[in-house]
């Protein structure tokens, strides 16, 4: 195998290109600086504006380099690849050389290595070295052993802890191979789009990101309410939306969603997101006025709710309400539909445009009735999502925290004391071997040493 | 008293232990640091009572939530932060010079807190976005790394002096620590700080996920705690590389620091952001 690799200097050179840490540094930084421009260019909005803002050679030059949506250009994930190759072939090649030290068929203790690169300290107490080497066994636990040095013969404790946190950064490394993992899977296999859907009525179909493109659902949800609530203050304090998830027409799951607090179906989550408001269907307040005498009266009516009109102008009953109506070619919106009913003469169905309030008086009836104030209901604004590498980015988190915590805070120690007699006293010579955070290692040995002194 | 009143007295007091710090260090005493560092203690004292005194006034207000959900709030809990991570430094390894070039920081995150008139101090009740327990742990994992990073500024910048420093050990910067130890201790707290910059970026991911749907975005703040964490990262990897221990790893300390500031408090100066936490129309 060695030899395989040795004889191939491409494939060597390749590896080792990979596995340095220059490159780590140089990526690391150029992602750094790059990730600027995005936050200096705002992401993701209309060419048009972009060409009004820089003009036109810079939205040229902008363009070229993705700069309008610089996180997903070929470049910058270009950058992320070389990372995550970087990061498993450094890994993979470290990793092959302390496996041994983490996992050795026998440990190998060399009384030299930790007097040449050791943390020294040294200490005479009374006591025979029999009693100080008990109680030193002692105060080190179940992991110290007895030991007899190769050059001298002389007994001495070996003692150490941690190995296995360093395989810590490995897994910090892992993490992140992780969410770059996670990332791809979201972008390729989910979706992300927004839908409106009015109080009462139920929707299929999403928009996706800011373009025009669509999706459909399995299932649609309907918005059976929505609800603002407010602070005294005027803040708003809570929205909320009753949703019904409706599968072959059947309702299958009802459910409140609030902001933060998201309603998974199928893998599908819905959050809220914002809120809309639209005429309301069911009731509005009419004016009707009268042809003769020019006054106008106010009344709020109910669909399917028939009033008597004053002076004797006959009934009017409100039928239904339709979301567009058409006359004469053209499209005049959401409009009520009623049916007036004079005291004398046949009945007339009337069209009440919301947005046209004068329309009826074209009809040049005895009344005529326009909407005075149309009663609101709301539009939940939902966002729906499909990430199937969510669990993917998560587990990376979690080995991200563990992997770092270990790294940073476990350290790979190792203990190793000779001790002698030295003129009826006890000689101490001690040395310590940390992987990380000499200081700490210092510090320990120093009060290790004062309590067997004491002891 | 209210809280907003104690911690502007809160203010004078770390003011008073930056000074105390800093005249034991110039006059070569050690009285002045050792009443400094009982003059940190009653401030963080002091700083945490009103972190709780405020958080009883918005349940009196009726609009109950931990105190972690605006500028103001944020900046009095990393002051708090920033002196805890001193005081312990301290505790540990003694060495007071260090205070001379940290508790100023504690001092500015809360005059700036308290003074500035750019910085609302009304308890105000949370939008419905901030509703979350992701983001008080949040908060508290962000500002605990920022604090780290702030301490670990304070030691590059000491570190950088000392670097160059020629003259005497009796001189004003010949009395710093030793330059070994000020490198070790600014690479703990590197590593304490990275440690919870990760945290906090990923209980802001979460948080976020929960709210919106989408655990990363690529908004501007997300981006630049990114662009901190990078620089945090090139940092501890640095120290692998021929060339690069030593003052590089200051000089990247420094930028990582003015990332934070940035992410903090310059984001809003970029243009075209979505309002934090607000709920579109
Ligand atoms: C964003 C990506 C990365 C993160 C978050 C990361 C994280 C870390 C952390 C936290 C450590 C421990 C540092 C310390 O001991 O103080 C570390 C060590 C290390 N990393 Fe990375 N790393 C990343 C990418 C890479 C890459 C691409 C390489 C490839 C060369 C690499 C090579 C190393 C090496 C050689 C060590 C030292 C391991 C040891 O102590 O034996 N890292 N990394």
């Amino acid at each position: 195998m060695a030899d395989i690799r040795t004889s191939n200097g491409i494939w060597h050179e390749i590896v080792s290109f990979f596995s340095s840490v220059r490159l780590t540094i140089v990526l690391l930084l150029s992602l750094a600086v790059t990730s600027i421009i995005g936050t200096v260019i705002p992401q993701n909005a209309a060419p048009a504006r972009y060409f009004m803002q820089y003009g036109e050679f810079w939205f040229r030059i902008f363009s070229v380099f993705d700069f309008f949506d610089m996180y997903h250009s070929w470049w910058f994930q270009t950058m992320l690849i070389l990372l995550a190759i970087n990061i498993v072939v450094c890994s993979i090649e470290r990793l092959r050389a302390t496996w041994t030290v983490i996992f050795p068929h026998r440990v190998n203790i060399q009384s030299e290595r930790f007097r040449k690169s050791g943390i020294a300290v040294s200490r005479t107490f009374p006591g025979t070295p029999d009693q100080a080497r008990e109680a030193l066994m002692q105060l080190l636990g179940k992991q110290a052993q007895l030991h007899t040095a190769s050059e001298n013969g002389k007994p001495a404790v070996f003692w150490e802890t941690g190995r296995k946190s360093r395989l810590g950064v490995y897994v910090v490394h892992l993490s992140v191979v992780l969410l770059l993992i996670g990332g791809l899977m979201g972008s390729m296999w989910g979706f992300d789009g927004s839908v409106t859907i009015p109080e009462g009525e139920r929707a299929d179909t999403i928009q996706l990101g800011t373009g025009n493109a669509r999706h459909r659902l399995d299932f649609a949800i309907r918005c059976d309410d929505f609800q603002i609530r407010f602070y005294e203050n005027g803040m708003p304090s809570e929205y909320r939306s009753t949703l019904t998830i409706i599968e072959k027409d059947q309702p299958v799951l009802t459910r409140d969603i609030l902001v933060n607090d998201p309603l998974t179906y199928k893998g599908v989550t819905i959050y809220q997101a914002s809120y809309g408001t639209l005429p309301s269907k069911n009731k509005a307040v009419f004016e009707f006025t009268s042809r003769d005498s020019g006054m106008v009266y106010r009344q709020a009516v109910d669909v399917g709710q028939t009033i008597t009109l004053p002076e004797n102008l006959g009934t009017f009953t409100l039928k239904e309400f339709v979301p567009s109506y058409r006359f004469k070619g053209h499209d005049l919106g959401e409009t009520f539909l009623g049916v007036h009913a004079p005291s004398e003469g046949g009945a007339i169905e009337i069209a009440v445009p919301v947005q046209f309030p004068s329309f009826d008086k074209m009809r040049k009836g005895i009344v005529a009735v326009s909407v005075g104030e149309a009663q609101t209901r709301y539009a939940t604004g939902l966002q729906v999502t499909y990430d199937p590498g969510v669990w993917v980015v998560y587990t990376g988190f979690l080995l991200m925290i563990a992997g770092c915590y270990i790294t940073f805070f476990r350290s790979h120690k190792q203990v190793y004391a000779e001790i002698h007699a030295s003129d009826g006293n006890t000689r101490l010579e001690m040395y310590g071997i940390a992987n990380r955070n000499r200081l700490g290692m210092e510090r320990w040995l120093e009060r290790l040493s004062d309590r067997l002194a004491v002891h | 008293m209210n809280s907003s009143l104690l911690l502007s007295i809160v203010t004078f007091v770390y003011a008073a232990s930056a000074v105390l710090y800093i005249a034991s260090w110039v006059f070569k005493k050690s009285f002045p640091a050792a009443l400094g560092r009982w003059v940190a203690l009653a401030g963080l004292i002091g700083n945490m009572t009103g972190i709780g005194l405020r958080w009883i006034e918005s349940y009196q207000m009726g609009i109950g939530h931990a105190p972690l959900s605006n500028l103001y709030e944020s900046l009095v809990f990393y002051s708090a932060v920033i002196a805890i991570v001193y005081l312990v430094i301290e505790w540990r390894y003694a060495m007071p010079t260090i205070g001379a070039f940290v508790m100023p920081l504690a001092f500015l995150a809360m005059a700036y807190a308290s003074l500035s008139p750019n910085v609302n101090d009304r308890i105000q009740p949370l939008l419905p976005a901030l509703k979350s327990n992701w983001l008080i742990a949040h908060v508290i994992t962000c500002f605990i790394g920022y604090a780290a990073f702030a301490v670990s500024f304070g030691l590059s910048i000491m570190y950088v002096l000392k670097a160059r420093h020629t003259g005497d050990a009796q001189s004003l910067i010949g009395r710093f620590p030793d330059i070994r130890v000020l490198d070790e201790l600014n690479h703990q707290m590197i590593m304490f700080g990275f440690l919870f910059l990760t945290a906090g970026i990923i209980t802001g991911s979460v948080w976020a996920n929960s709210a919106w749907g989408r655990y990363w975005g690529w908004d501007p703040k997300e981006t630049w705690s990114l662009i901190t964490w990078f620089i945090y990262a090139t940092l501890l990897h640095a120290r692998f590389m021929r060339g690069w221990q030593g003052k590089r790893i200051a000089y990247l300390s420094m930028a990582g620091f003015a990332a934070v500031l940035f992410t903090y408090f310059g984001v809003n100066l970029l243009p075209g952001l979505h309002s934090y936490g607000a709920m579109g129309q």
